[in-house]
């Protein structure tokens, strides 16, 4: 175990140093911030000073070099626009993000299960099939057209739920919650959903397919055979089989979900990483860009790494081999 | 008995007028960089911050010149100018505003760090005559110092000392300031609480030296990034106020009983501008540069048809010019806002004339996110030049892409946009834009264009102290800039605010920047 999670701090390491290069490789054509920094009135020598002084007049290695020096510190400097730690800076937008990923990711799981469950069982009646047509909608709709409707809906026509914004939030030390005040419960509703729909269909249609796969199995029809309820085949032999590609492609779009929830988060503006990516981006912020970055693969890496540790808990045969990287196959 | 009751009735219209504080909820459309006015060369987050920060003048709601922290000034020497202080104003924390701390701030503006020492490009150096009085020397006779003071917001000196921010965060160092995220300033609001990206909310100061004309208690600062979202929360009723009402979206606001739309022109001019280096970047005349001819630039700006623009383009908002500032900017001249007519014979003709009977191809610089509506006039633009003959090659970029292109001249035809701000007075193009380069003139003549009569012209202008000589000069410059068409204006952008009836009247001034202390509420 010790040697597994070893194993992959160094591949986290790896990964990380990857993205950061390739990432400042690309620095060089995203613009040039000391335009945006300095107004009208600069004259030439002033704007020369300040690229001089970001260090921007430096070829990219030696600036590649230097971010990788410093962030081995833990000096990830200071935002060109927001004059604040870059780290202090995430770390505030992590809140948000996470927790709205999180009840995207609760709400695929809670609806798409049973709905692909249902659509297995049933799956010549006509509500599995409105479901599966409606599932290719949910797929195919992009998030942001799906926000905007939301919002005309929801929040202009009806006025039930705020169309903007994360409501009233609660500080617990550096975390910041809405989960605990109604107005930050309220305003969770419309992003959180935008954000589940493309999950909860790709849940459902997982689900389904896999279902149908092991109901095809010979210890499903053995437990016919013996006579089991439908409810116990259904729920506790055959979902408990189909759990595995479930789990691997929900940890692996949670990581997707926090690095691109930016669509649905300029669409909320609901204030985390990805609306801070996005400033970023307009404003060339490279020591904010770079750092995200960064924190995104790590989030990448040690989400991998514990959905390979869940298989285990789900699949008592994967334990030894999973832990063990594979070393002691038998 | 009967005084108990007295109490309680009163108790309870107090408690009654505290829950009807009045909340002006200001939805923006992008979040100020920090609450450091000196921390970003960024216009629009020193207009949020002088609800907070005061300057020593300050410009009305229709653009003059007012005084503001200073009383009254007068000009010592051609190069001192002596200001006398307002005595009695408080900085938010209770400290007594004096000539200390407008020396101590004038010091951090002009840091060699500060990306705002642009703004006051004559500074020389200040020095205290006594508390209430402070004298400020200029490089040279320097007419334009009030204007730039409008933007060189005051810090009070103790409070810096105190949280070590008597110099400008420097972005190259990494290390953050303490006025990064708090503020304290005289102005008509104080920052009571920020969540960046969320709201920032500003409370009313009770103690501001001046008469309030608002009767707002709370301002709620709240960046909305997207524009349809922004739209939706104002006809929701969650936002008051808009300082950018989409201009696609208009027709819905207005259709909206609950909701005004105030629409002007901005002080924003745009035109056309041409690389008139030796050669052209990406063109198929290899040998010499066509835009060198002014037959040539005629033949494009009459192949323009200016209300084609206007209509299509630009939803008909715009207000067409031929004049490179607009009338509210001192300096312009009104019979120089006359255009040439769209003639596209007469194009064609001229530029055969010039000896481009089959026109030529050159690229066409233009950002998709900096000027209102301008990947949509640069496309029309585009398709007129090309019914001339020409073969324009449009290439549209974010501005964080174009803008180093543009800067080191890799065009050979940029859409341009100025606003004259901070300074609202043509010395502004003039000096920046029109000039040849020069030390510290033409930071933005990016395309090698220029006369030598035009910048002598400048020269002159910039250290006359007379007004009415002054514009006069500015005037001529102009007159000859529109006389070779160094430039092909197009337009004065449109902009739009969009209030609640919730909001009873704003002043709505042509540099697009709200005044809330200006803004009452119902």
């Amino acid at each position: 175990m010790p040697a597994f999670l070893f194993k992959r701090f160094v591949n986290a390491a790896g990964v990380m140093l990857a993205v950061a290069f390739l990432a400042f490789l690309t620095f060089r054509f995203v613009g040039d911030p000391v335009e945006l920094m300095l107004n009208e009135q600069a004259s030439q020598a002033q704007r020369d000073e300040l690229r001089v002084r970001l260090g921007l007049d430096k070829g990219f290695v030696l600036q590649f070099a230097t971010f990788v020096g410093n962030a081995v510190r833990g000096d990830f400097g200071i935002s060109y626009r927001n004059q604040q730690e870059v780290f202090t800076l995430i770390a505030e937008r992590f809140p948000a993000t996470c927790e709205l990923v999180l009840v995207a990711t609760f709400l695929s799981l809670a609806v798409g299960i049973p709905l692909g469950v249902y659509t297995a069982i049933k799956r010549d009646s006509l509500l599995a099939k409105a479901l599966q047509f409606i599932s290719v909608l949910g797929v195919s709709l992009p998030s942001f057209a799906l926000g905007i409707l939301f919002i005309l809906v929801f929040s202009v026509t009806l006025q039930w739920l705020p169309a903007f914004g994360r409501g009233e939030v609660v500080q617990l030390g550096w975390w910041s919650t809405g989960l605990l005040t109604a107005s930050g419960r309220k305003a969770l509703i419309l992003p959180g959903i935008t954000l589940s729909l493309f999950q909860i269909t790709l849940v459902m249609r997982l689900v389904r397919a896999e279902m149908l796969e092991t109901m095809r199995t010979d210890f499903i029809r053995f437990a016919r055979a013996r006579g089991l309820p439908s409810r116990a085949v259904h729920f506790r032999h055959a979902l408990r089989n189909c759990l595995m590609p479930v789990i691997t492609v929900t940890g692996l779009q949670i990581g997707n979900l926090i690095a691109f929830a930016l669509v649905t988060e300029t669409v909320f503006q609901w204030p985390g990483m990805g609306m801070l990516f996005v400033q970023a981006v307009t404003f060339v912020d490279i020591p904010v860009m770079a750092a995200y970055l960064i924190v995104v693969s790590f989030i990448f890496v040690s989400l991998n790494t514990l959905v390979d540790l869940t298989y285990a808990w789900v699949d008592p045969r994967l334990r030894e081999d999973a832990l063990s990287g594979g070393a002691n196959a038998r | 008995m009967k005084k108990a009751w007295l109490l309680a009735a009163v108790a309870a219209f107090a408690l009654n007028g505290a829950v009807e504080a009045k909340t002006l909820k200001w939805g923006s459309a992008r979040e100020i960089a920090s609450l450091d006015p000196y921390s970003f060369g960024e216009t629009f987050t020193l207009s949020v911050l002088n609800h907070v920060y005061e300057g020593l003048v300050r410009y009305t709601g229709d653009l003059k010149i007012e005084p503001a922290l200073a009383e009254s000034w007068e000009t010592v020497s051609p190069t001192i100018w002596r200001f006398k202080l307002r005595q009695g104003v408080k900085f938010h924390n209770g400290n007594p505003f004096t000539a200390d701390d407008v020396i101590a701030s004038l010091a951090r503006v002009t840091h060699d760090t500060s990306p705002l020492k642009g703004n006051l490009p004559a500074y020389k150096s200040s020095k205290k005559i006594d508390d209430f009085t402070v004298e400020i020397e200029v490089n040279g006779p320097y007419p334009l110092l009030l204007n730039d003071l409008t933007n060189i917001f005051i810090f009070d000196k103790e409070w810096m000392e105190a949280n070590n921010s008597l110099l400008p965060t420097d972005s190259g160092k990494g290390v953050k300031g303490y006025a990064t995220d708090n503020a304290n300033g005289t102005g008509p609001f104080k920052v009571e609480s920020r969540r960046a990206d969320s709201k920032t909310i500003f409370a009313r100061n009770p103690s501001w030296w001046d008469k309030p004309q608002h009767n707002i208690d709370v301002i709620e600062f709240i960046p909305i990034t997207s524009s349809s979202t922004r739209v939706a929360a104002m006809l929701s009723g969650e936002i008051d106020f808009t300082n950018v009402a989409p201009l696609q979206d208009l027709p819905r606001l207005t259709a909206s009983s609950e909701v005004k739309v105030l629409q002007t022109n901005e002080l924003r001019s745009v035109f056309f501008a041409f690389n008139l280096g030796d050669k052209l970047v990406e063109s198929d005349v290899k040998d010499k540069n066509p835009f060198k001819d002014i037959k040539v630039r005629e033949a494009l700006y009459r192949a323009i048809d200016i209300d084609a623009v206007q209509k299509r383009a630009m939803r008909g908002l715009s207000r067409n010019t031929g004049a490179l500032v607009a009338p509210a900017i001192p300096g312009y001249e009104p019979s120089q806002d006359q255009r040439l007519p769209f003639d596209l014979a007469g194009a064609k003709k001229l530029l055969a004339d010039a000896g481009y009977p089959n026109g030529f191809s050159f690229v066409m610089n233009c950002q998709s996110d900096s000027l209102v509506n301008e990947e949509e006039f640069c496309q029309a633009v585009a398709a007129m030049w090309s019914r001339a003959g020409l073969k324009p090659n449009l290439s549209l970029a974010p501005r964080s892409q174009q803008a180093p292109k543009r800067v080191k001249g890799d065009f050979d035809a940029i859409s341009f946009g100025w606003a004259n701000e901070p300074m609202i007075d043509a010395y502004s193009l003039l000096v920046q834009v029109l000039r040849s380069k020069s030390g510290t003139g033409g930071v933005f003549n990016w395309g090698n264009w220029g006369d030598p009569r035009i910048d002598a012209l400048i020269d002159k202008s910039g250290v006359e102290l007379d007004t009415p000589k002054r514009i006069e000069m500015m005037k001529e410059a102009l007159k000859i800039a529109k006389a070779e068409h160094l430039f092909i204006p197009l337009h004065q952008q449109p902009m739009a605010w969009a209030m609640r009836n919730t909001m009873a009247s704003t002043v709505q001034a042509s540099d697009n920047k709200p005044r809330l202390w200006l803004t009452t509420m119902k």
